[in-house]
């Protein structure tokens, strides 16, 4: 474990995925390191939620390597992946929170797979979670239905923290949310980084979360990373896109 | 390096002393439970109550949260525990851990007879509803449909074409191929059975009356039942789920007439000519069957048919299929636009489409019975 420290949480290396004759990543590289939040942005369509997806596991690549915690996830064993499976939360785009349970069930659903605790540990660690996410104890008897969309990204992330994992995916958590909102959700992934130490891999649009939010930030473009680094790397590069994205008129407001 | 997490009392004169140790993680959760549930029961009046946790390796939200747990739980006298030695690292994380109230688990309500009556009762008391459901969308889509015939631009012609494509074109096969078979079962039985009275000319007879009057219709009825009744409710659920429908009707769209009609329209005009596609199939096997396996020739087969059925046969049979589509498509569309938020409902009503559907198509068929015998068709 002792080498786990140095090493990167997530090893990228090379990896290509093509849908059809469409080659979305190429040959493409990234670190991950332990304990930082690492905010992916790139335009539009460019494959962020690709890379993502197949570092879960989600889309089969052509050829390359990904290694998370230091297992190789195509050489390793069914236990192996799972247990790999178990240390990492995700919280997709829309939520992905299962309609046809309450929110206290969505959260309890992976505790009740993976661990044998009793039902009352449980639903105290529910509350927990809760109050972590910003949500009141009321909504736990609620379905994802009834939810507002911020509330359903705080679940999803209360879900996504369940087993507490070394590492959460996060995919645009802030879209979709108002500013207010999404300030109060960057606040909130940073103090759960802080309290549990938690290494966040976000596919984010949003500016605001790669300033407040962000340790690093890695940029996708033409299936591959083309500046990776802080966000005064990423204002010092003369890249065209980066120059656009981070001197646009969106990013002079943002920086004040 | 990590060991397994151990809670262990230190005797301490007149205080309680708790010592914590190894890795409090989620991973341990079931050992930790009992372990801090024992340490609960730690009884006696003592001065002072520590609970040390400098010895603790990893903390996660569960490890604290019982360390938590535990440390309320001791303070019910008028000592308050006290957690010590907690590292910097950690005391975020109980800190969050802190504001957490426990409140009451609330129970979903057990099983009971009353419970189980109340619900007999509300289902009962549901079936009114769901007839009015019915009678109001068919008085939905007959003004749709007036509206439609005043302004005829207003009819979605690709809309009910596609649907058409979908419900009538692709059934063919399947309720050919059903059909046929069905056929050939009746008239293998009819000779079977007749042959033992020297009847066996009269599967002629039981055939063409069965298959017009009855079986090419209603089994069409219930296979389009199955197939183009559940997808409407699906597609119009799903469509539903996802504020689809809602988004047409700020638009200024009233959906009964963007979604239902056509459908309608297209099921209306489907199921007559699959009733009459599966009656000839129905017939044509029947009579393959009457040939290979009863010997009877076809031109006989058919020089019987001819005597045996009258237009009157076909009439009946082929005017209950428009009905009976009406009442599928009325029904699948209700099922369709009730379903709510989640997935589990969109599964309950879809089912309840087909289920329902199945049995007004039966109801109906008995009503057209009466009707018929009564006027001496």
């Amino acid at each position: 474990m002792a080498g786990e420290i140095q090493n990167p949480i997530i090893r990228v290396r090379d990896i290509t995925v093509q849908f059809g004759a469409t080659r979305v990543l190429d040959g493409l590289n990234l670190d991950v390191k332990r304990g930082e939040i690492l905010g992916f942005v790139g335009p539009s369509g460019a494959g962020k939620s690709v890379l993502t997806r197949t570092i879960i596991g989600l889309v089969p690549k052509v050829a390359g390597s990904i290694e998370v915690f230091g297992a190789d996830l195509d050489s390793s064993s069914t236990s192996q992946r799972r247990n790999v499976e178990r240390r990492w939360g995700v919280l997709f785009q829309q939520g992905a929170l299962f309609s046809s349970l309450t929110v206290r069930q969505n959260i309890q659903f992976p505790m009740r797979e993976y661990l044998r605790v009793s039902q009352r540990l449980m639903d105290e660690i529910t509350m927990a979670k809760l109050t972590m996410v910003g949500l009141k104890p009321e909504v736990a008897e609620r379905f994802p239905s009834e939810l507002s969309g911020g509330m359903i990204k705080r679940v999803a992330l209360a879900r996504a923290l369940s087993l507490d994992p070394d590492l959460v995916f996060l995919d645009e958590p802030t879209s979709g949310l108002d500013p207010i909102g999404a300030g109060d959700f960057d606040e909130l992934v940073r103090t759960l980084q802080r309290t549990l130490g938690l290494t966040v891999f976000m596919v984010t649009h949003d500016l605001d979360s790669l300033y407040t939010a962000c340790d690093r930030i890695a940029v996708l473009g033409n299936g591959k990373i083309i500046a990776a680094g802080s966000i005064a790397d990423m204002q010092a590069s003369q890249h065209p896109w980066l120059r656009q994205y981070f001197h646009g008129k969106r990013a002079r407001a943002v920086m004040g | 390096m990590n060991g397994d997490p151990k809670l262990e009392r230190i005797a301490k004169g007149n205080a309680l002393a708790l010592c914590a140790t190894g890795t409090w993680t989620a991973s341990f959760a079931p050992v930790l439970e009992r372990m801090v549930t024992d340490a609960e029961k730690l009884a006696g009046s003592p001065q002072s109550i520590f609970i040390d946790v400098s010895e603790v390796a990893k903390l996660d939200t569960f490890g604290a949260w019982l360390i938590e747990r535990l440390r309320r739980s001791l303070t019910k006298g008028p000592v308050e525990a006290q957690i010590a030695g907690l590292s910097a690292n950690y005391s975020s994380l109980v800190d969050e851990v802190r504001r957490v109230r426990a409140t009451a688990v609330v129970d979903s309500s057990p099983i009971t007879i009353t419970g189980m009556l109340d619900q007999i009762g509300r289902a009962v008391a549901g079936l009114a509803g769901t007839v009015a459901g019915l009678v109001d969308m068919l008085g939905a889509v007959l003004a749709a449909g007036f509206r439609v015939l005043i302004h005829p631009r207003s009819l979605r012609l690709t809309s009910t074409v596609h649907h058409m494509e979908q419900v009538c074109w692709r059934a063919v096969p399947i309720i050919v191929l059903i059909t046929f078979l069905i056929g050939c079962i009746i008239a293998q039985q009819g000779i079977f059975h007749f042959r033992r009275f020297g009847a066996d000319i009269f599967v002629v007879d039981m055939l063409g009356v069965l298959v017009l009057r009855e079986i090419g219709v209603l089994l069409v009825a219930i296979m389009v039942a199955g197939r183009s009744g559940s997808a409407y409710t699906a597609e119009l659920g799903s469509m539903k789920m996802r504020e689809e429908i809602d988004a047409l009707r700020t638009m200024g769209f009233d959906p009964i007439e963007v979604l239902v009609l056509p459908r309608m329209m297209a099921l209306v005009l489907a199921l007559p000519i699959l009733a009459f596609l599966g009656a000839m199939a129905a017939l044509y096997g029947g009579g393959l069957v009457a040939w290979l396996y009863g010997g009877v020739q076809p031109e006989a087969f058919l020089l019987r048919l001819r005597d045996a059925i009258s237009i009157d046969h076909f009439i009946v049979g082929i005017v209950k299929a428009p009905v009976m589509a009406a009442v599928i498509g009325i029904v699948a569309c209700v099922e369709g636009l009730a379903v709510q938020g989640s997935a589990e409902s969109l599964g309950q009503h879809t089912t309840a489409s087909v289920v329902k559907g199945i049995f007004f198509v039966i109801v109906m068929d008995g009503v057209f019975a009466i009707f018929f015998a009564s006027i001496g068709m």
